[in-house]
């Protein structure tokens, strides 16, 4: 076969290969157990589905905060380092450069899993779970979404109430 | 035709709209002729200044350098770099933008790829790297790099956009910045790499699975929710792009590619993916690209870049060197398609040409435009407005701002983000002795 008949041969293969994946699939990946997966398996959804058992206090959080989190954030979340974001926000949105953090979020678990997947930014995933859902509580309660004495576990945060919750328009619903 | 000859038909050549923007068609099979006068129309005025007798330079007289392993740029184009928001290396995210106004053609030489990455550039062992895809499946799979350099890949070309691209336009006066600080967070590729559909069947989709989430195996562990339909339609596990690996910035060893989706979407160091039923409002859907606009409304999951482009050359930064022949240039790109049209015009939208499209046209890549322009020396302001085949237009700036607001302060630094997803026309000033203005018209 000349080269060209070959080549065409092949693109003829490919594109067939393409077309019907599954009969063509190589097949090469090994199979794995949810089981193994689950260090890496840290994301937080907002029915709070794949929250980690444990909890924590606003205290506590409020002790994790100062010693681990205030020199980028700030001192009880306001007046952070220039370049970082404060943790005490707005309640309300009315224009674009009206600033966004914690608050404007539609779910508290969004939160959590910020805070446990990539924080503190120098050692993300060193704070064990009691420890994320206490800072989670103490960043609510410097918000005055939940108070002082409350508890947050995988059961109350999902109920936690945010300013900005069901007031999201998907911006192109058909592509979703 | 002799380029002398060419030269005059281009003088005498009728403008089809104001302020001497020329038929596109004096563009049209004459590449050779128009590259001449094009390189000359910069510079030299129509009618030619006298050249100096020639004469050998030394680099012509002896041998030259050698045959170097990895080709580098000359040493004359040190000033073609990306522009960094980071410096000194910071404990917090890093841009880099791509110098569209020194560069030409559609595609983006790699080392000038824009990148964003939220917790610097890690190290990634290939050899080491896993991509699990598990969740909502009958069977949860782990694959290495060698296995997936097994499988059928195909090749496109697909720009990819940050959601904050060209935020500087929404400030309330034109910064005055060039295209790279305003546009530099797009850039377009060739990619090659295997369809995530192909791997999807291997791991067995459960129906009720409506979106997933893709992780990068960066230490911010940087995540994004896809709605399913994406992932079966088009989206790449992208391995190569221009047909070397991807480099480190732009995700190595492997990236997500969803073709026209915010970049932040393709996420980078890709490491898993899971199904899952719900979106998981990483605090980048939740927060950073959702828009607030008047009213007090809010908008999520603005995936899709919308059409739009904007003139590279001539642009701030730039300057015109007399009267005489122009080539007006610039890039255009929907994530909807195809491109389809571009007008360009010369006196602030009050009359358009249509520009020379450079085929072939891919769908969510770049298409440069082109449009001959013959400068009269007085005042002029240079625009460009793109269609894509869907029928989608580049909407009017008065359009964007009165839908979407624009900042209540001036702002001065491009590297803020006031908003995300601008897509309007963007305007370059020229005043009587050829230097350029942003403006806004
Ligand atoms: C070295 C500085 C630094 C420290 C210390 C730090 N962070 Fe952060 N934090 C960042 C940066 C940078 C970002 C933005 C991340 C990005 O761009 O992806 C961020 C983002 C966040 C966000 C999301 C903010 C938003 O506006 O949506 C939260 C929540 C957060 N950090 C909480 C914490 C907590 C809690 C701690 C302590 C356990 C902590 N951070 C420690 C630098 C830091």
């Amino acid at each position: 076969m000349s080269t060209r008949k070959l080549l065409v041969a092949l693109g003829a293969t490919l594109a067939l290969s393409a077309s019907t994946a599954v009969a063509q699939s190589p097949g090469l990946g090994k199979n794995i157990t949810e089981a193994d997966i689950k260090a890496w398996d840290i994301a937080v959804l907002p029915d709070g589905s794949n929250l980690p058992p444990g909890s924590g206090t606003v205290a506590q959080g409020a002790a994790i905060y100062k010693q681990q989190c205030a020199l980028c954030h700030g001192e009880g979340g306001v007046k952070p380092a220039p370049g970082y974001a404060p943790m005490v926000g707005l309640q309300k949105w009315d224009r674009m450069d009206a600033p966004k953090t914690i608050t404007y979020y539609e779910f508290a678990t969004t939160i959590f899993d910020q805070v446990r997947r990539g924080m503190p930014y120098m050692s993300p995933r060193t704070l064990n779970d009691d420890q994320v859902y206490a800072v989670t509580a103490y960043l609510l309660a410097i918000n005055k979404l939940i108070g002082e004495g409350d508890v947050m576990d995988a059961k109350s945060l999902p109920k936690v109430k945010m300013p900005n919750a069901g007031k999201f328009i998907i911006r192109f619903p058909d592509r979703i | 035709m002799s380029k002398d000859k060419h030269q005059k038909t281009l003088d005498s050549l009728p403008p089809v709209a104001g302020n001497g923007l020329l038929d596109r068609r004096a563009l049209l099979g004459q590449g050779i002729l128009m590259a001449g006068a094009a390189v000359a129309g910069v510079g030299a005025s129509a009618t030619g200044a006298a050249a100096e007798p020639l004469k050998d330079d030394p680099w012509s007289t002896t041998m030259g350098g050698p045959t170097p392993l990895r080709q580098q740029p000359s040493k004359f184009e040190k000033h073609v770099v990306r522009v960094l928001s980071n410096l000194k290396h910071e404990p917090r995210n890093s841009h880099a933008r791509t110098p569209h106004h020194l560069i030409n053609g559609s595609i983006t030489p790699s080392a000038l790829h824009f990148t964003i990455n939220h917790s610097g550039i890690p190290d990634i062992d290939p050899a080491k790297h896993r991509l699990v895809i598990h969740g909502m499946v009958r069977q949860p799979k782990i694959f290495s790099l060698e296995d997936l350099d097994r499988y059928p890949m195909v090749t496109r070309t697909a720009f990819i956009e940050c959601g904050g691209n060209s935020a500087p336009m929404f400030s309330s006066e034109p910064m005055q910045v060039t295209a790279q600080a305003l546009h530099g967070l797009v850039s377009n590729s060739e990619w090659t790499g295997v369809m995530l559909s192909t791997l999807l069947d291997e791991v067995g989709v459960d129906p009720k699975a409506s979106w997933f989430l893709a992780e990068g195996g960066d230490s911010c562990a940087l995540h994004r929710s896809v709605p399913i339909k994406k992932g079966w339609d088009d989206a790449m596990i992208a391995l190569y792009q221009n047909g070397e690996r991807v480099r480190p910035g732009t995700g190595y060893p492997m990236r997500l590619l969803l073709p026209g989706y915010q970049g932040n979407m393709n996420v980078k160091f890709l490491r898993r993916i899971k199904l899952i039923d719900q979106p998981a409002m990483s605090f980048y859907e939740a927060k950073t690209y959702s828009q607030v606009l008047p009213g007090e409304r809010l908008w999520k999951f603005h995936f899709l870049q919308e059409v739009k482009s904007f003139i590279t050359h001539p642009s701030f930064g730039h300057s015109l060197k007399g009267p005489g022949y122009y080539d007006i240039s610039g890039v255009a790109y929907s994530g909807t398609g195809r491109i389809a049209r571009v007008m360009v015009s010369a006196d602030g939208g009050k009359s358009w040409a249509e520009a020379a499209l450079q085929g072939p046209t891919n769908p969510q890549a770049f298409t440069r435009f082109r449009a001959p322009w013959r400068w009269d020396g007085k005042p002029a302001i240079l625009q460009s407005r793109a269609w894509d085949e869907a029928g989608n237009v580049q909407p009017l700036r008065a359009e964007i701002i009165a839908n979407r607001g624009q900042s209540s302060q001036p702002v001065t630094n491009p590297n803020v983000f006031i908003n995300q997803h601008y897509n309007s026309i963007t305007s370059w000033g020229i005043d009587g002795k050829g230097e350029i203005k942003h403006v806004y018209a």
